[in-house]
Parts: structure tokens; C-alpha cells; sequence
């Protein structure tokens, strides 16, 4: 029974990854690096270049870094700088604190209902900001239910949602399903039987959780919980809506967008973001380094399941439900919202109706059907995209390969805005082929940007999930003669599917939020996401209602397409280790 | 990959309905309930014609227009805010149509020109901008209903009030410019810091004030009267009111430079500014004021009129002036209020405790120190003689792209910055040595 050793400095860790054929790289690791390049270049970096050279130069065009230097003069922005990290790192601790025990109870143990509550655990992720923090000011807010019963019983209200507090707080509750998502595939690739050894040499509870189980999820933690830092880092919705813009985000975009004024500082910002995130993504592989997370036996059995004990029940039942009370609040609160004739300044709205689902009865069914097409179609890009970066990166000896994540994690930092201002300028006056349409006119390219802005989501779960399986696999499928497309089809990828799926549930997911980038690139009104037809409906005070019951309609849409996501890898997996045994 | 990218490129191609002559495309920022309104009844007035909608916030507008080639471009502009006007205009994106113009509404209202001077954008509807309040939360917090600007200074509204940044709305621009030539630069100034001193929130986008109001989150907001008033008559606890030192003026639309169907566009401007077109405007999920006289229309009882609200205002509104200024104007409210927000509420709240223990409680050398708090606190930190120096204005105006341009703005705008923490902090501990005092 072999099973995985963390081996400082052995050349097997990730950072040197092992060369499957030798030191001969194929003539297909080159295409497919060609292609991903091409891809990047045409639709990420050429783009974004357009718009952000301006921090670059002055006005007449010359190279400068005079900008650089006038930013770091400010107050302001030192102040957001740290303001920023201080976020981004307590939301990361508080959204860690909400999944891994979330994670590891339903993993674990039996559970009634684990998917229920893993899909419920998603859920967070479906809501658009400014939507889900509407939905928390009516619930948590100055004035929202919960301060509103607080100061009736007991005279004092809790602040929960002002300034960096309130920013920490929704961040936390909106990103954690990151972590859960990754951490969740991660533990389910554990080989069963480094569980079996370490109860054999003694380790039980929470010494078996430390220093077996964790360690060996790190791989898909560590994923979850650098995309939330650099995610918090990055966000602009939320401190906007919370009115909060002493941060790096917000700074950068009120520099932008004020009409008319060509800010270099703006661009100044989105640069120093960019490098920041690919700087804490480069941290995490650091810490990854030199150590292998890989196990050999797939079909042989997950983790086992235990059963709780009566007062561990209660225990842990309890906590989730407290878990799941505060993250589905908005949820909650954007049903009442739906349902409700007027909700001011009290617990409860103060009538129901059901007048707004049939305001946007007509609308729904083709802005449902534009979200499907678009996030269905950019995260099955991202996974293919994500797949084969990860593979290059560390199962080849590829030169420059690592750039290619630095290269698409970038889309990470760069403002929805500055991606869509980029096609615009870069497709100006670009006819889609055979015909005499605009390329900006077409849906497709709306479609790019949400593959190109969600594609770091999707590479993070990726090259987790290939972290996690053993080299010798592959070796082993090509030794008995396999070629290297097809041990990577018929063994790399089904080992994978776990992380894979993670990826795309979160770039679909979060792809169905998207607005920066949509509200600029949609041309026509057929061509309508659900997340832009939420935010027209929003926008007007006769609209809230309707748009809170289009905002309930594509949770439920995303929702079941999350929950039958996982249905169809728990059954897939139930297949593959039936048919292992029989082959066995 | 890239066949399959052609793939669904061709695919879109040949699925995507191509536009067809006779087809207007209108860019707006405005509501669906008053685009829709106006998409029907056009369409139903002139068969043959279709209006396409297309909804983009101001700021995405004016990229979206600047990134299109000519001829690819939307045929209408229609939105509030006059800056991203003169930002289109500037970048010759935008084409007169004199034509359009409805000869019965008046020239002026009060003194604020409806049409553009130039004549590249002409005035729809007309705004005025009040206060807001949201009735159930007064009630419980116990508090008046204000009625003007310098009710809101009072020490009972502390942390009640809501108002959107200057720099990202043109209404609040507005608002604020108003105040400062109705009062004066340095008066309005200190009533502004004052008002904000009290503010609860300084919010990204305008709608987010009247939309808090809404919902009680906050009590009051300085709001565009349109969107206090759709709240009023669809439902909420809410109520509006146009203090004296108010200005109104219009909202506008204009037909974009290089159009595809420039025509069918001067059209739909035209109906918009016809009687049917004014009409529309008194719809109460659309509660705006109509330019055409009340009596060629037939307004609901109690609606407000324009012209009243107009003559009863009491300032001159200097368009030129607010024009010249702006930039200085937002970006000191941005460095004194917005990033200060935090500073600057502490402060008042330490001002307005010393106020009223030295009221229980008189000390000379308190009041001394008190005055001196007040006078940190709530001074601008350009003098009104400077914001006439042209040179001064000049430096706004440059482009921000030429580094020792931008080094001396930045250099400004961080020595606001800090001179504001620094006074506000300042202030803080004179007024706490002040109610120390009063003991």
C-alpha cells in the first residue's frame, strides 16, 4: 500500500512537477500551450492593454512611471491599500470558519441531507451584491429586521453592517462557498486508506482531522482560500453598495468611471491590484512547494463515514443550522422582498402579493434562457481551459509555463468595466465572418468575458484536483500502452472530476452574477442576462419587487443546476468504484 | 477551440435578428416603467417604427458610444445628467436637431435654459431637488419633519441623513452647487459640512439614497424629486419636499452623432416632447414634471408645478458658473466628505455634545474653545477668492494624463485630505476640552 509522503525537496513536488515522457516535451504540450497563449492574448491581455497603458504614460505618449509615484504620495490610497488587506484577510479567516466545519461534517460523517446542504451552501455565491446586500440591509441593516426586534426587547441595536465591519461580514458570507466547494472535492479525493493507517498508528478526533485529514485537503483549501482573499481584495460590489470606498476597488472605480475625466490614477490602482492578487496566488503555490499532496488509490474508497453520536448531532446540526440562518439571509430576505407590497421600516413587510412574479413572467424565460447559454457555455471553456492549463503546468517541463497562470489569474484584478471597454476598442469595427455584423453585436463575446474574468476560479479548483493524483497513474496507463491523450482522457480527467466540477460550478455560478462587463457589452435587449435584467428592474423604486422575484427565479435556476451538478458526480462516482471493484 | 469558437460565432451570427431600418435605438439610463411607457405608446402612434431599449448607467453609456465606430452607434441619448452631455458633445458624438424642439414650452425655466445654448441636447422633463423623508422612521426616532436645508444642520438629525456623492451624480452636483450660490461659497460650504456632518452615508449612486429612504434604513436623503415621489405613489411611507433654496432643471435627450436611423430618431424625440409624450410623464410609477404648460396637459390633482417651484426658488442658478467650477467642486467635496466620512462625523458629534452641555451649563473660555471647533470643522479649504482665480480653475481642467499635471492635482488633493483629518480631528478634541469645560 503506497501512499503519498511529504517529501521536502523530493523532485516529485508540484513546483518541479515530474515529466511524464522524459525531458522530450510533445509537439501537442506545444500546441495546446500555442492555443491557451493565443486565447489569453486575443482576449485578456491584448484588450486590458488597450485600456490600462495609460498608467504607463504621459501625456504625449511617452513611457512614465511619474503615475506610480504620484499614488503612493496619497494618504488615501495607502489608507485603502491597507484597508484592503485587512478585509481580504479577516473575510478569508470568517470564511473559513464557516466552511471547514461545514465541509468536513458533511464529508465525514452520515448525514441526512449533506448534498442538500452542500448545494444550500452554495447558494450565496447565486446572489449579485447589490442585490444580496439590499436583501442584508432589510434583514441586518441600521433598520432591518433583526436590529429593529433587538431594539424592541432589549433597547440596543448591533452595527453589524457599517463600515469595514459590514464589508468583512457580507464578504464572508458571500465567498465562503469557495472554500466549502474546494475543500469538499479535496476530501472526497482522500484516499480512504491514509485514514485506516493513521487510525492503526493511534490517531483519532481532532489529531486525525489535524494532522492527517487537513494536510491532505490542503491542496483544495488552500485553492478555495486564496481565490477568497484575492476575490475580497478585488470586490468592488460590495463596499460600493455598503458605501464604503476607502478601499482599493472602489478607488480605482470611482477614478474610472467619473464622466469625462481621463484618471490615470484609476488604471494606476487596477495595475498594483493585479500584481497584489497574482503576488498572493504566488504565496499560495509557495506554500505548496516542495510538498506532495498526491495519493495513488481513487476507486478504492473515500474517507468513511461515521455516524454521530446523539449530543455530536445536536451539536453539529446546530451549528449548521446557525451557519445556514446567517448565510441565507439574504436569501430570505429577497423572498420577502418577491412577495411583499411594501416593506419599510418594519420586521415584516406589510402585505404579499404575488402581482410581481407576473410582472416579469414575460421577461424571465429569455433572459433565463441567455444566462444558461452564456455561463453553460464560458465555464465548459473554463474546465477545458483549466484542465489543460493545469496539466501543462505541472505535468510538463514546458518553458514559461507558470505564465500562463499568472497570465489568466490576472483576469482576476482587472475590473469587469476595463475588460469590456478593451473589446470594444480591440473589435472596433470587426465584422463576425461571412457576415455584416459587428463581432461587438454578438452575444459571443459577452459569453468570452465571463469565461475570461471567471477562468481563474475554474484553474484554481483545477490544478488542485490534479495535485492530488499521483503521477504514477499516468506512468502506469502508459506503460500498459496507452498514449498520452488517452491516459489523460481515460484516466487523468475521470480522477479529476471532483475539482473539475467545482470548477464549474463556480464560474458558473459566478458567472451568472456578472454584471460590469455585461452592462456594457449587451447590445440589444434579446441579448439580456438575468443578472442585467435584475439590475434594470432595481434600478427604479416601482421595480424592486419585480426585480426581487427575478432575483428569486435565478437562484432557483442556478440552484438546481448546482444540486443536479453534484447528483450526477455522486452518482458517477458510485459507478466508477462499482466498476473498479468488478474489475478487481 | 478556435473552430469551436467560429463555430458559435457563425451560429450567433446567423441567430441574431439583424436590425432592421425603422428600428430606433434608444440609450438611456432611465426606469423600465418610463422606457417601457414611452416604447409603447410610440410604437403604437407610428406602425411601421420599432424602439429598441438599450439600458446602460450614464458612465457606460458614454464609453459604450465613444468605443463604436460611426454608424454602429445607438440613434438617442436620453438621460438626466447634463455632464454626460457636455462630455458627448465634447467628443462631437452628438448632432443638432432643431427640429424636434416642442416650439410650446418656454425657453427658461426660472433662469436655468431648457435647451442646451449650443443646441446639441435639448430638455424632456424637468427635476427639482428636496428632501425626503421616510414617515414610520421619524416617528419612531422621534424626530421633525424638515422642510429646509438648514433644518438639517440641527443636532436631532445626527446620523440620519443620506446623500450621494457629488462626483458620481450630476443631480447631487447640482444640489450642492445650488446651495453654494444660493448661500455663497464659504457660507454654503460650512452649511454643507455642517449637513454632512450629520449624514449617515455618502452612497456611489444616486439611487441608493432615495431607495434607503425607502426602506427605512435611513430617515432622510437628499433626493431628485422623481424618485421620491414613484415611492410616495406606489406605496411607501414617504414624503418630499422642495425647500426654498432649490433649483429646477431639466433632464434631456439628444440624437447621437453618426445614428443609423436618424430619422425614425428625430421622430421619437419629437413625440417625447409632443403632448401624448408630456402626458406620459404624470404616470404615478414615473412621477416626473412635464416642460409643456399645465394647460395643455391635464395633470393630476396636486401635482407640483414646475413654474411654481421655479418662482418660488431663491436662487439665480448660474449654469456657466456651476460649469467652470465642477471640478474643483467635486473633487473637494470627494477629499473633505466622502473619504472623510468617518473624521468628520466624530467631530460633529463632538461639537453637537459640547453644544448642548455648555447650554445646561455656560463657560466663556468652553464657548471660546467650541467656536474654535466649529470654525476647524466647518470651513472649505479653498477660499471663495481662490475658486475665482482662473489659473486655479485652469489646473482642474487639464488632462490628468501628463504626469506633473497630475502630481500637482494629486499633490492637492492629499493635502486636503490631510488638512481636513487633521482639522477634523482637531475639532473634535476642542469641542470635548469645550464640554470637559462645562462641568
Amino acid at each position: 500500500m503506497t501512499a503519498s509522503t511529504v517529501s521536502p525537496g523530493s523532485p516529485a513536488s508540484p513546483g518541479t512537477p515530474r515529466a511524464l515522457a522524459g525531458p522530450r516535451i510533445g509537439l501537442g504540450a506545444w500546441l495546446a500551450f500555442g492555443l491557451i497563449l493565443a486565447f489569453l492574448l486575443l482576449f485578456l491581455i491584448v484588450p486590458v492593454g488597450t485600456v490600462i497603458y495609460t498608467a504607463f504614460v504621459n501625456e504625449t505618449g511617452s513611457l512614465t512611471v511619474g503615475h506610480f509615484a504620484n499614488f503612493f504620495g496619497q494618504l488615501v490610497f495607502r489608507e485603502s491599500f491597507f484597508n484592503s488587506l485587512g478585509v481580504a484577510l479577516a473575510s478569508t479567516l470568517f470564511a473559513s470558519i464557516i466552511a471547514v466545519p461545514l465541509a468536513y461534517l458533511t464529508v465525514r460523517f452520515e448525514f441526512r441531507g449533506a448534498v442538500l446542504i452542500q448545494t444550500l451552501g452554495v447558494l450565496p455565491l447565486i446572489m449579485p451584491p447589490f442585490v444580496g446586500a439590499v436583501a442584508l440591509q432589510l434583514i441586518f441593516g441600521r433598520s432591518g429586521s433583526v436590529n429593529l426586534l433587538l431594539d424592541d426587547w432589549l433597547g440596543f441595536t448591533i452595527p453589524i453592517m457599517d463600515g469595514l465591519v459590514g464589508v468583512t461580514f457580507v464578504e464572508s458570507i458571500h465567498y465562503f462557498p469557495f472554500i466549502l466547494l474546494n475543500l469538499v472535492a479535496a476530501m472526497r479525493n482522500i484516499d480512504g486508506a491514509m485514514e485506516e493507517s493513521a487510525l492503526n498508528l493511534g490517531a483519532r478526533g481532532w489529531r486525525l482531522f489535524r494532522r492527517v485529514i487537513f494536510p491532505l485537503a490542503m491542496p483544495g483549501y488552500l485553492a478555495g482560500a486564496a481565490l477568497v482573499f484575492v476575490k475580497v481584495f478585488d470586490d468592488l460590489g460590495t463596499p460600493l453598495v455598503m458605501g464604503v470606498t476607502n478601499m482599493l476597488a472602489p478607488q480605482a472605480y470611482l477614478r474610472i468611471t467619473s464622466v469625462g475625466v481621463d484618471d490615470p490614477l484609476g488604471y494606476v490602482i487596477s495595475v498594483i491590484m493585479i500584481g497584489f492578487s497574482i503576488l498572493a496566488l504566488w504565496l499560495a503555490a509557495r506554500v505548496m512547494k516542495g510538498r506532495d499532496y498526491a495519493t495513488l488509490q481513487k476507486g478504492g474508497g473515500a474517507l468513511q463515514k461515521r455516524r454521530l453520536s446523539a449530543w455530536e448531532s445536536v451539536l453539529a446540526y446546530g451549528w449548521i443550522a446557525l451557519v445556514l440562518a446567517v448565510t441565507l439571509a439574504p436569501h430570505v430576505g429577497i423572498l420577502l422582498m418577491s412577495f411583499a407590497q411594501v416593506w419599510s421600516f418594519s420586521v415584516l413587510p406589510d402585505a404579499y402579493t404575488l402581482a410581481h412574479y407576473a410582472t416579469v413572467f414575460g421577461d424571465a424565460s429569455g433572459m433565463i434562457g441567455n444566462t444558461l447559454l452564456y455561463c453553460v457555455l464560458a465555464a465548459g471553456l473554463d474546465v477545458v481551459l483549466g484542465t489543460a492549463i493545469a496539466y501543462l503546468i505541472l505535468r510538463t517541463r514546458l518553458p514559461a509555463r507558470q505564465w500562463l497562470d499568472w497570465l489568466a489569474s490576472a483576469a482576476l484584478a482587472i475590473p469587469g468595466l476595463v475588460l469590456a471597454i478593451g473589446y470594444l476598442r480591440l473589435f472596433k469595427g470587426v465584422h463576425v465572418p461571412f457576415t455584416d455584423k459587428l463581432v461587438i453585436h454578438s452575444w459571443v463575446l459577452i459569453m468570452l468575458a465571463y469565461a475570461v474574468r471567471r477562468l481563474p476560479y475554474a484553474l484554481r479548483s483545477c490544478m488542485a484536483a490534479l495535485q492530488q493524483v499521483h503521477v504514477s497513474l499516468e506512468e502506469a496507463a502508459q506503460s500498459l500502452g496507452a498514449s498520452r491523450l488517452s491516459s489523460i482522457r481515460r484516466v487523468v480527467v475521470p480522477l479529476m472530476a471532483g475539482g473539475i466540477l467545482a470548477g464549474f460550478v463556480t464560474s458558473f455560478i459566478t458567472a451568472a452574477v456578472e454584471l460590469s462587463a455585461t452592462l456594457l457589452l449587451v447590445s440589444t435587449e434579446s441579448q439580456a442576462p438575468m443578472s442585467l435584467g435584475i439590475y434594470l428592474y432595481m434600478q427604479s423604486i416601482a421595480g424592486r419587487g419585480p426585480g426581487a422575484a427575478l432575483g428569486v427565479l435565478a437562484v432557483v435556476v442556478v440552484g438546481l443546476g448546482t444540486y443536479f451538478s453534484h447528483r450526477f458526480v455522486e452518482r458517477s462516482r458510485v459507478t466508477t468504484s462499482t466498476s473498479t471493484k468488478a474489475g478487481a | 477551440m478556435k473552430r469551436k469558437i467560429l463555430a458559435i460565432a457563425l451560429g450567433a451570427a446567423l441567430a441574431a435578428p439583424a436590425v432592421s431600418a425603422g428600428t430606433v435605438t434608444v440609450l438611456t439610463s432611465f426606469p423600465k416603467e418610463l422606457t417601457t411607457a414611452y416604447k409603447k405608446a410610440f410604437e403604437a402612434a407610428n406602425p411601421g417604427i420599432t424602439v429598441e431599449i438599450l439600458n446602460k448607467n450614464t458612465t457606460a453609456s458614454v464609453a459604450y458610444v465613444r468605443e463604436l465606430p460611426e454608424g454602429q452607434r445607438p440613434d438617442v441619448m436620453w438621460a438626466s445628467a447634463p455632464d454626460a452631455f457636455e462630455v458627448l458633445a465634447s467628443y462631437k458624438l452628438l448632432q443638432s436637431a432643431p427640429e424636434v424642439i416642442n416650439k410650446s414650452a418656454p425657453a427658461k425655466i426660472g433662469s436655468y435654459p431648457l435647451n442646451d445654448p449650443k443646441g446639441m441636447y435639448y430638455g424632456q422633463a424637468l427635476a427639482g431637488y428636496g428632501i425626503s423623508w421616510n414617515t414610520r422612521y421619524l416617528k419612531a426616532h422621534k424626530l421633525p419633519e424638515p422642510r429646509q436645508w438648514t433644518d438639517l444642520v440641527k443636532p436631532e438629525y445626527f446620523g440620519h441623513i443620506a446623500i450621494s456623492s457629488p462626483s458620481r451624480s450630476g443631480t447631487t452636483q447640482l444640489t450642492v452647487e445650488t446651495i453654494l450660490q444660493g448661500e455663497g461659497w464659504e457660507k454654503g460650504w460650512s452649511q454643507l459640512l455642517q449637513m454632512m456632518g450629520n449624514a449617515a452615508a455618502v452612497t456611489d449612486r444616486s439611487f441608493a439614497v432615495p431607495d434607503g429612504v425607502n426602506n427605512g434604513q435611513y430617515g432622510i436623503g437628499i433626493v431628485i424629486d422623481f424618485l421620491a415621489l414613484a415611492g410616495k405613489y406606489s406605496g411607501y411611507p414617504v414624503e418630499f419636499t422642495y425647500p426654498a433654496m432649490t433649483a429646477v432643471v431639466p433632464a434631456n435627450i439628444a440624437l447621437i452623432a453618426g445614428a443609423k436611423n436618424a430619422d425614425e430618431a428625430r421622430k421619437f424625440m419629437a413625440y417625447t416632447m409632443s403632448v401624448p409624450g408630456q402626458q406620459l410623464l404624470f404616470d404615478a410609477k414615473i412621477a416626473r414634471l412635464p416642460i409643456l404648460p399645465y394647460s395643455m396637459l391635464k395633470p393630476p390633482a396636486g401635482y407640483p408645478v414646475p413654474q411654481d417651484i421655479a418662482a418660488r426658488a431663491k436662487v439665480q442658478f448660474d449654469s456657466q458658473l456651476s460649469g467652470r467650477r465642477y471640478p474643483v467642486v467635486i473633487s473637494l467635496f470627494d477629499q473633505m466628505v466622502t473619504f472623510r466620512l468617518k473624521e468628520l462625523q466624530a467631530a460633529a458629534k463632538a461639537i453637537h455634545e459640547a453644544t448642548a452641555a455648555l447650554k445646561a451649563k455656560p463657560n466663556a473660555r468652553g464657548s471660546e474653545l467650541l467656536a474654535q471647533a466649529r470654525n476647524l470643522a466647518y470651513t472649505p479649504l479653498v477660499g471663495a477668492e481662490n475658486v475665482k482665480n482662473e489659473e486655479f480653475l485652469e489646473l482642474f481642467r487639464k488632462s490628468r494624463r501628463d504626469v506633473a499635471v497630475s502630481k500637482q492635482l494629486t499633490g492637492m488633493e492629499q493635502m486636503w485630505s490631510e488638512k481636513a483629518r487633521a482639522n477634523y480631528e482637531r475639532a473634535r478634541q476642542l469641542a470635548d476640552e469645550a464640554r470637559g469645560l462645562a462641568k
